[in-house]
């Protein structure tokens, strides 16, 4: 290794000898690399860094790093500044759940300090501390981008909004016992970022919607009401 | 009130679903390939008397922006990059478009595309959308199934490729040749200007960045007129706004209204008013963090447009209402915006790096009342000296919020310092 090189305290911790991209993850790479023009490999050191992260249980061990800039024939360090600039690498190990709350200015005004406060009395630990038995990071983010539902939390890829000391604390709680866990987006039962007393706009819509949202909730067994915010939910309800 | 028919976003609630069959039913990819027969030149010409400014927070006319790219195919590829990484404190709506209007934005993509002369479109996707961003990559495959994409999209004959490019969590590459950098694979270290993107942008060739709600703008205004859209809203503000109003209001919403509606009317009508009534409101952040609070006397009479909130030394920015009521903390407010701009400096200029640390610092002792009366004017020297003193604007943003809250605001700074010396001089005693 060179002179300039990773952080001290992550080059010392434990770190696994060895990584590669599993069968299916390693066909994606090429799919990856494709998307940018010839020559010009370096640009998917971002999302082959996700992949990898992904595949280690939500944290970037140097083993993978090293591995990425072989795959793109870039300098190791190359790589490590990316995976140091950017937040959502984890250079450590999180928990199943990585649990980030925002404090900044429009959550602190409806209520974010309650939400912390339900999430440590949850997890049992402070920002930046992941619970005993590993099963949860405690994260303080800034703006996650969902405003005027704040106050909100993301858990792993999904974002939960609208949330109270009390709801917060009850998707928290079905998450760490991991069943029938809680659908993603408002706790208080809107639709995106309509305003929650009813639509002031576009009204006509918003009838139909209630009429044919209510159908199919109510036809769907529960387990299948997650996928209402997969990718395929807006093909299903065509 | 903007009526229904004139809004471009007739899904903004996600009532209806996102996909292709859907979004053709509310008039996404109508016409397309007629728009595109047209040409360029009537293209760009019809965005420039539209007069759309950029969406993103600085308002940049986007006809103009287009017509900055080289004509004609030269030696390098042009590009078309969309900036949705969006992480302005406040702003939210580019991913309600990411995730109800996803064709408007592909469709939009498309006809950028042809008109600045590239084949293909990056869009960056804030890293945290990430159901957002699977939403989007759907619709992209539909398009692409459906030949609205690909070597003869929409068998208009022009050759169109759409990429999702996901950022990790880094506010600053929201700043267009940050994210430039970014998307080439590296840290997200905005460049100095000139050169602009459209000389020298994404590896070295033509680039144009726009924001999500510019380009999913614009197939609606083209197939509607550039007359239609200069009809809405004050003169040289045309159109109509995705507003985000976030903080002490009865119901927090996203909304689409007119360019200079009136701040009162907007949060009245949509947003069922100020917690606890009007005269309990304290002051507004009109447009994101970095746009300067306007205390309740401006938000009474202000007109929500670029024009308008810059005669009050403000700013219309994303549109990103966040509003204050007589219970908040002021300082703390700003305090926090402080940590935020700390945190999300990049480090590569010397007046940020070490600037918005320092504004942070001394904001924590003013909200505990613990600096003196003397350091105001210091502090404000600072915001000065980092102001217009770095590559990008982020050094900008930084400082503003912290002037906007002692422009109307010091005598409860001061106040709060009295009170703690008061307070420190009894327990003395």
């Amino acid at each position: 290794m060179s002179d300039m090189d990773l952080r001290e305290d992550i080059k010392t911790m434990d770190q696994p000898e060895t990584f590669a991209f599993s069968p299916e993850n390693q066909a994606e790479v090429a799919a990856i690399v494709a998307k940018y023009p010839q020559g010009r490999q370096r640009s998917a050191v971002m999302p082959l860094l996700d992949m990898a992260q992904r595949q280690s249980s939500g944290w970037l061990p140097r083993a993978a790093m090293d591995h990425v800039a072989e795959l793109l024939g870039m300098p190791p360090v190359r790589v490590y500044e990316v995976a140091t600039f950017y937040t959502m690498y984890n250079l450590k190990p999180v928990g199943r759940l990585h649990v980030q709350i925002c404090t900044n200015v429009p959550c602190w005004l409806r209520g974010a300090p309650e939400i912390v406060r339900a999430a440590q009395d949850v997890l049992g630990v402070a920002f930046g501390q992941t619970t005993e038995d590993g099963a949860a990071t405690l994260t303080e983010v800034e703006c996650l981008g969902a405003c005027a539902n704040a106050p909100v939390m993301q858990v792993n890829d999904d974002l939960y909004e609208d949330l109270t000391y009390d709801t917060a604390k009850a998707v928290l709680e079905a998450l760490l016992k991991g069943e029938t866990p809680p659908i993603a987006g408002s706790q208080a039962g809107r639709r995106g970022a309509c305003p929650c007393h009813g639509a002031t706009t576009l009204k006509d819509l918003a009838g139909d919607y209630v009429a044919q949202d209510s159908v199919k909730e109510s036809a769907k067994p529960k387990a299948k009401a997650k996928t209402a915010k997969s990718a395929e939910a807006g093909k299903e309800t065509t | 009130m903007l009526r229904d028919e004139d809004r471009i976003y007739t899904n903004l609630y996600g009532f209806q679903p996102w996909a292709l069959k859907a979004a053709k039913k509310r008039g996404d990819w109508d016409g397309t390939k007629a728009i595109l027969d047209k040409g360029r030149d009537w293209i760009v010409g019809e965005m420039k008397a539209a007069a759309l400014r950029g969406r993103g927070g600085a308002g940049f006319s986007a006809g103009l922006k287009w017509s900055f790219m080289p004509k004609g195919e030269g030696p390098l590829p042009h590009y078309l990059v969309v900036n949705a990484d969006e992480g302005e404190p406040g702003t939210c709506k580019d991913r309600d478009v990411l995730r109800f209007e996803p064709h408007k934005l592909v469709e939009g993509c498309l006809i950028a595309g042809f008109a600045i002369g590239a084949h293909t479109a990056y869009i960056y996707v804030r890293g945290e959308y990430h159901n957002e961003a699977k939403v989007l990559q759907a619709a992209i495959d539909e398009a692409y199934d459906a030949g609205l994409l690909g070597p003869n999209a929409c068998k208009s004959g022009w050759a169109m490729d759409v990429y999702i490019h996901r950022g990790m969590g880094a506010y600053i590459c929201g700043e267009e040749s940050a994210l430039i950098q970014s998307l080439e694979g590296k840290k997200g270290q905005p460049r100095s200007k000139p050169p602009f993107p459209a000389g020298v942008g994404v590896w070295g060739c033509p680039t144009t960045v726009n924001n999500v709600e510019t380009i999913a703008d614009v197939a609606t205004i083209l197939r509607r007129g550039a007359a239609w859209f200069a009809g809405l809203g004050p003169d040289n503000n045309n159109g109509t706004k995705i507003f985000c109003i976030s903080g002490h209001v009865e119901t927090p919403c996203n909304v689409e209204e007119e360019l200079g509606i009136s701040l009162k009317e907007l949060l009245k009508k949509h947003a069922g008013g100020v917690r606890g009534g009007w005269d309990n409101l304290l002051a507004v952040i009109p447009g994101g963090a970095s746009t300067p609070m306007i205390p309740k006397d401006v938000c009474d009479d202000v007109r929500m447009d670029f024009d308008s909130l810059r005669n009050v030394r403000s700013g219309l920015g994303t549109a990103a209402v966040i509003v204050m009521d007589t219970s908040t903390d002021l300082v703390a407010a700003i305090t926090r915006l402080a940590r935020f701009y700390m945190h999300e400096s990049c480090g590569q200029c010397t007046p940020c790096r070490e600037g918005t640390g320092w504004l942070w610092r001394t904001m924590v002792r003013m909200e505990k009342g613990e600096a003196s009366v003397s350091e105001i004017d210091q502090l404000l020297e600072v915001t000065r000296q980092i102001e217009g003193h770095t590559i990008c604007a982020l050094g900008d943003a930084a400082a503003w919020p912290i002037q906007g809250l002692f422009r109307h605001f010091r005598p409860e700074v001061e106040k709060r310092i009295a009170a703690r010396r008061a307070d420190a001089k009894h327990r003395a005693a």
